[in-house]
């Protein structure tokens, strides 16, 4: 059965915020990286068989208008609950990706019994115990997604022959990650505190070979929250639903339809 | 003509076999490699160098700042401006610039700049730049907010030296609750700033629009003309007309009294591997949010090695013939910059005479020789053309304190 996806763009805080759209069933937010999102990927489509699913470009990423005023993830993350009550969305599953889960984290603190499930995968957010996120300012357009894939077979698969108007985008979205996350670096020195009140069930994935954000960072967040389990993926980076979509997908989907 | 001397002061005494070997020598070359017994060292006789200018004739000695590498030790300008204001007793303190938007506390730096001026007795000329990207990361402040925080701490230095305190400053990037520093600067209205810049066509209307002296640092001479050009039509739309007083231009030159000696000395301006700031990845030199949209494009193409270096990588010899390096005896050197002169017609002039590895020996001949004779020549020469520099010609130290002010004339469309 294949997937059909449709493009919208809704109006947020005064910004054009453009939501792809796919399947039926429970409505499951998908809350991109730092580096943006291709269109399509085997992962959304996976979920997409499942669920009502919606993959919005973060506000200055993509396809979206960048508000001049905004500077933080929680203020991505009050734009996405918007979207939300806007689009009439109910008993919502987070799925955050790396940058992404961040903002989940930002959406739970804020509203912990609203949504069903909450997914974080290779999740920014807390500062990790042992090891630093890797700084991204310091490394090349290529380098940094590159480090992100166990497998550099994997990258390819994805990306392919890389343009110049991917290149483009991915310097948009480093401003964009230094405009709202630039110090400190990828985490919140608050927000740890503040997801013990989180009563939706989590479920922390993570790559057994994330370069990005340490482990650590993962364990974390399980200790944060209060109803939460952490699972690893094998032979996998940072960017596990691009790297490993159908088993990070299985995962999602079982805990979600659990 | 205003003539200074300059140095970056550089660090001459690394490893540079382990700076290659490390494949970066900026931004994380590690400062294990700085010697501070060295680096004492060359502080004091680049301190000497200075006052050597003085003695010989110089009207300015320009500072500048950079961070994390051997290229520069000016680790922070305002400490080298403090140094001259006690030590030295007429050249003008010319500090190009102070990268403001490092700046976290803009009151600060007023202070520092007004104790500079009044210890100096009224000698200071305040630049300000925007900092190199390398500056941002060095330093943890946010490129991406760049351009804002320096028009943000410019207009609050600026509010800071011309209304009286105490008063409160709730602004985009910068709040006080109390601006009231008991620190004024001597000149009045204030010290005049001058913009040095190279290639973002939005510092040089933005510097246009506050009618403060451009500074064009080493560009070609088509490439300053340019510029010339985009500060002019801004010039017109804002009511005034631009002359020399409103452009400065520096350019590397090296003088010996014989043209060998000259021209082996000068090849230490590629004493950098090439790249006068040091070998370093692009996406330090501009981080995301730093550089124009405009220039996005090119940009993002260069830094993944798919381009060629926008500003290009001219070989010594290449920048002898397009006169970007000039290097030989006084009569040599006179010659040639007259050409310049003739050609890009500034009201200043930076001589950037000294780098890397040249001995001190020949530093200090080079000055008396630049300061000296060519100096003179060259000033001689400019009177002669008109051109003023901004004291000569009593300029308006800013666009507001203008009484000469007509019409605005926009630019003919292109």
């Amino acid at each position: 059965m294949s997937v059909v996806w449709t493009d919208t763009v809704k109006e947020i805080a005064g910004t054009k915020m453009h939501v792809s759209r796919a399947g039926s069933g429970r409505t499951v937010l998908v809350l991109h990286h730092d580096i943006g999102t291709v269109d399509r990927l085997p992962f959304y489509d996976a979920l997409a068989e499942k669920y009502d699913v919606l993959v919005p470009h973060h506000p200055g990423w993509g396809k979206s208008e960048r508000p001049q005023w905004l500077r933080h993830p929680r203020d991505i993350a009050a734009m996405h609950t918007w979207l939300l009550t806007e689009m009439g969305a109910k008993d919502v599953s987070l799925v955050g990706l790396g940058f992404g889960g961040w903002i989940a984290a930002e959406m739970a603190s804020q509203s912990p019994t609203t949504f069903h499930r909450l997914v974080l995968v290779g999740a920014m957010g807390i500062k990790p115990p042992e090891g630093d996120i890797a700084d991204q300012a310091i490394v090349s357009y290529i380098d940094y997604p590159r480090s992100g894939f166990h497998n550099q077979d994997n990258f390819a698969a994805v990306y392919g022959d890389i343009s110049i108007d991917q290149l483009e985008q991915w310097d948009i979205c480093r401003e964009m990650s230094f405009r709202t996350a630039w110090k400190p670096y990828m985490y919140s020195q608050t927000l740890p505190h503040l997801l013990g009140g989180v009563r939706t069930p989590a479920l922390v994935i993570w790559g057994d070979d994330d370069r990005i954000v340490p482990i650590s960072a993962g364990k974390a967040y399980v200790s944060a929250l209060r109803n939460a389990t952490m699972t690893t993926v094998a032979q996998c980076g940072h960017f596990a639903e691009m790297e490993k979509p159908a088993e990070v997908a299985k995962l999602v989907t079982d805990f979600i339809s659990a | 003509m205003h003539m200074m001397y300059f140095t970056e002061q550089p660090m001459s005494a690394y490893d540079e076999q382990a700076g290659l070997a490390y494949g970066a020598t900026a931004l994380n070359f590690s400062n294990s490699y700085f010697d501070p017994n060295e680096g004492s060292r060359l502080y004091n006789e680049y301190l000497e160098d200075y006052l050597l200018a003085e003695e010989y004739g110089a009207d300015g000695i320009m500072l500048n700042e950079h961070h994390n590498a051997p290229f520069c030790m000016q680790a922070k300008t305002n400490v080298f401006a403090a140094i001259l204001a006690a030590t030295t007793k007429r050249v003008k303190i010319v500090i190009l610039g102070n990268p403001l938007p490092l700046c976290d506390n803009p009151i600060r730096m007023a202070e520092e700049l007004a104790m500079i001026d009044m210890i100096s007795k009224g000698r200071l000329v305040p630049g300000f730049v925007r900092g190199g990207g390398q500056e941002q990361l060095a330093s943890g402040v946010n490129p991406a907010y760049n351009r804002e925080r320096f028009i943000e701490a410019h207009d609050l230095i600026q509010k800071i030296w011309s209304e009286p305190g105490p008063f409160r400053w709730e602004g985009t990037h910068y709040q006080h609750r109390v601006v009231n520093p008991w620190a004024v600067p001597m000149q009045k209205p204030y010290p005049r700033v001058w913009v040095p810049g190279v290639l973002s066509k939005e510092t040089i209307v933005w510097t246009a629009q506050q009618r403060y002296p451009y500074i064009a640092l080493n560009t070609s001479i088509d490439h300053t003309r340019e510029i010339w050009k985009q500060y002019s039509d801004t010039a017109a739309e804002n009511g005034y007309t631009a002359g020399p007083e409103n452009f400065g231009y520096l350019i590397r030159v090296h003088v010996q009294d014989t043209e060998e000696k000259a021209l082996q000395n000068a090849r230490q301006f590629m004493w950098m591997q090439g790249e006068f700031t040091g070998l370093a990845h692009p996406v330090w030199a501009n981080p995301s949010g730093y550089f124009s949209p405009s220039g996005r494009r090119n940009f993002v193409q260069f830094a993944t090695g798919r381009a060629v270096n926008p500003r290009g990588a001219p070989t010594f010899e290449e920048q002898l013939a397009s006169t970007m390096i000039i290097a030989g005896t006084p009569a040599q050197v006179i010659e040639k910059l007259k050409y310049v002169v003739e050609n890009t017609r500034p009201g200043i002039m930076g001589i950037w005479a000294n780098d890397g590895n040249v001995s001190r020996e020949d530093r200090q001949r080079c000055i008396k020789l630049l300061c000296g004779e060519v100096m003179p020549a060259i000033k001689e020469f400019g009177a002669k053309l008109g051109l003023k520099d901004p004291f000569e010609a009593n300029a308006p130290v800013h666009l507001r304190y203008s009484t000469d002010l007509k019409a605005p004339v926009k630019a003919a469309a292109e």
